[in-house]
């Protein structure tokens, strides 16, 4: 369980954790996120889209790893711009990045503790974190093992780990539930769920089912660009055909998609 | 005095507990200070030390094992061992060969020629997206931008700057022309990293020095104004322009250049 202190249970002064205005984001030369308008609070907001869309630039951004090269964004209640306190956002955001990587010779609880320790959190708190956030994403019988001889669903399983450990009110997860099996997937929802009640999580994902399952609201990029922001129940409402098999939310998905698509042609 | 204390009155004046009246305390304690077989008996008389003792031991053997001692900086510093040790270990068997040929050729002076290079193939590699496989993870974390990099900079500095005092020990190089070149040529990098990232920079610096001063001065077997001893003042002013740019321009380091 997370221990909330006093002076987080005082009233935030900021009116949303993540509010993006006109926000431009490239990738390389690309522009792939073009004038993007995003208000996001605690909650667990499914992120969807088509390859391309611009879903992992947008999480970089949202991570301060890429400068946004227009527009505004208020991460926090700080505007990321030249001037801003950017370590004090940084402090508060955990980030699970698509692809990464990491000494092949740390041992899984190493690699969490290094992070704990890249995040500035107290060195008295790190030992305890570190160890919360290994249990919750179920690699206790793991701790000692060294990244190397972790299989996918197990370093992906740690990436949620580091990125839950300075307990962030940012969590950004990209693609989290990629080479994670049935049951871990559940157990992923779980925490997501647990994690979402006082944190503003966003996880970027292509599989309908994981935003049906787990996320209070969806928002569906398509050429960088937000095509829709709603609960669930209104991307059902979009109703659409499609394959037999496929769930309502999937046809509404598509059915958004065809028609962005058909208004960007026109 | 051959007779000793017996057993009972050594164990009574042993125990705090026990009541002994003042001439008999007297009589054992002078007894004591001349006969050390009494005085080994009555500090070996009572087993409770060994049995305390023994109960401690057992109860460490039953115990869990402790906890390994954590030395942080060595975890911390463990990734340069695995990511970095390979470069530095070149450059300094570099060094080594300036120092050889240096002593063939004595004409041209490798080893200062090759100081303000020496430090960059690390300091390259020490921070960029390429080479650091926990790159995008890191960037993210309050920890990155210009103290993480002086950071890095300074664990290769600690490497390259006492093999470059060797390497002008071992061929009469001027200690100031062998160390203040490297340290302008790491503060440029960090400098001009702050506009096009530290890898290009390092590449960048690395290849105009190259071109510009080490070939034409190896071809042409002559000594470059630079390396001379008179530029020691040169290099010292530089260091600090540059070391002071870098710290003017510390917000700029703050979304980590790829």
């Amino acid at each position: 369980m997370r221990t909330v202190t006093a002076a987080e249970s005082a009233p935030t002064t900021y009116p949303w954790a993540v509010h993006a205005q006109e926000l431009r984001v490239k990738a390389g030369r690309h522009l792939a996120v073009d004038g993007l308008d995003l208000t996001l609070d605690t909650g667990v907001h499914g992120l969807l889209g088509p390859n391309g869309a611009g879903k992992t630039t947008l999480m970089r951004a949202l991570a301060t790893v890429v400068k946004p090269a227009g527009g505004k964004l208020t991460l926090l209640g700080e505007e990321v711009d030249a001037r801003a306190d950017l370590r004090r956002i940084r402090r508060g955001l955990g980030y699970l990045p698509q692809q990464f990587g990491f000494y092949p010779r740390f041992t899984l609880r190493e690699f969490v503790e290094y992070m704990a320790w890249l995040k500035e959190m107290p060195k008295a708190e790190i030992p305890g974190a570190v160890q919360r956030a290994i249990d919750r994403t179920g690699l206790t019988a793991k701790a000692g093992a060294r990244m190397k001889t972790l299989s996918g669903g197990m370093l992906r399983r740690a990436g949620i780990a580091q990125a839950i450990v300075n307990d962030p009110a940012v969590l950004l997860l990209d693609e989290p539930t990629v080479g994670l099996d049935p049951e871990q997937r559940l157990d992923f929802r779980d925490l997501l769920r647990a994690v979402g009640i006082d944190t503003c999580v966003l996880v970027s994902t292509h599989l309908v089912e994981d935003v049906v399952a787990a996320c209070t609201d969806v928002i569906v990029l398509n050429e960088g660009r937000l095509v829709h922001q709603g609960t669930v129940d209104d991307l059902i409402a979009q109703g659409g055909e499609g394959d037999a098999g496929d769930s309502p939310a999937e046809r509404g998905y598509s059915a958004l998609l065809r028609r962005h698509r058909a208004e960007a042609a026109r | 005095m051959t007779k000793h204390l017996s057993r009972t009155l050594l164990a009574r004046y042993a125990d705090r507990e026990a009541v002994l009246d003042e001439v008999t305390m007297w009589s054992v304690e002078t007894h004591l200070e001349e006969c050390a077989d009494c005085r080994a008996q009555l500090a070996g008389g009572d087993a409770l030390l060994d049995r305390v003792a023994a109960a401690v031991d057992l109860g460490i053997a039953a115990g869990p094992d402790p906890a390994p001692r954590r030395r942080s900086w060595t975890m911390r510093n463990r990734w340069l061992v695995w990511h970095l040790g390979p470069w530095l270990a070149m450059t300094v068997a570099v060094l080594g060969c300036a120092v050889l040929l240096q002593a063939l050729e004595p004409r041209v002076p490798l080893v200062s020629l090759l100081a303000p290079v020496a430090p960059l193939p690390g300091v390259a590699i020490a921070w960029s997206r390429r080479h650091d496989p926990a790159w995008e993870l890191i960037a993210g974390t309050p920890a990155a931008g210009l103290a993480m990099l002086l950071r890095r900079t300074a664990a290769v500095l600690v490497v390259v700057v006492p093999a470059l005092a060797l390497a002008s020990s071992r061929t009469g190089t001027s200690l100031a022309l062998a160390l203040l070149p490297c340290l302008a040529f790491s503060a440029a990098t960090i400098a001009l990293g702050g506009f096009i990232g530290v890898y290009r920079a390092a590449v960048v610096l690395g290849v105009v020095w190259t071109l510009a001063v080490l070939v034409p001065a190896v071809v042409t077997v002559h000594v470059p104004a630079v390396v001379q001893p008179g530029a020691s003042l040169g290099w010292a002013l530089l260091t600090l322009i540059l070391a002071g740019l870098v710290a003017t321009r510390a917000t700029s380091f703050r979304f980590s250049k790829e």
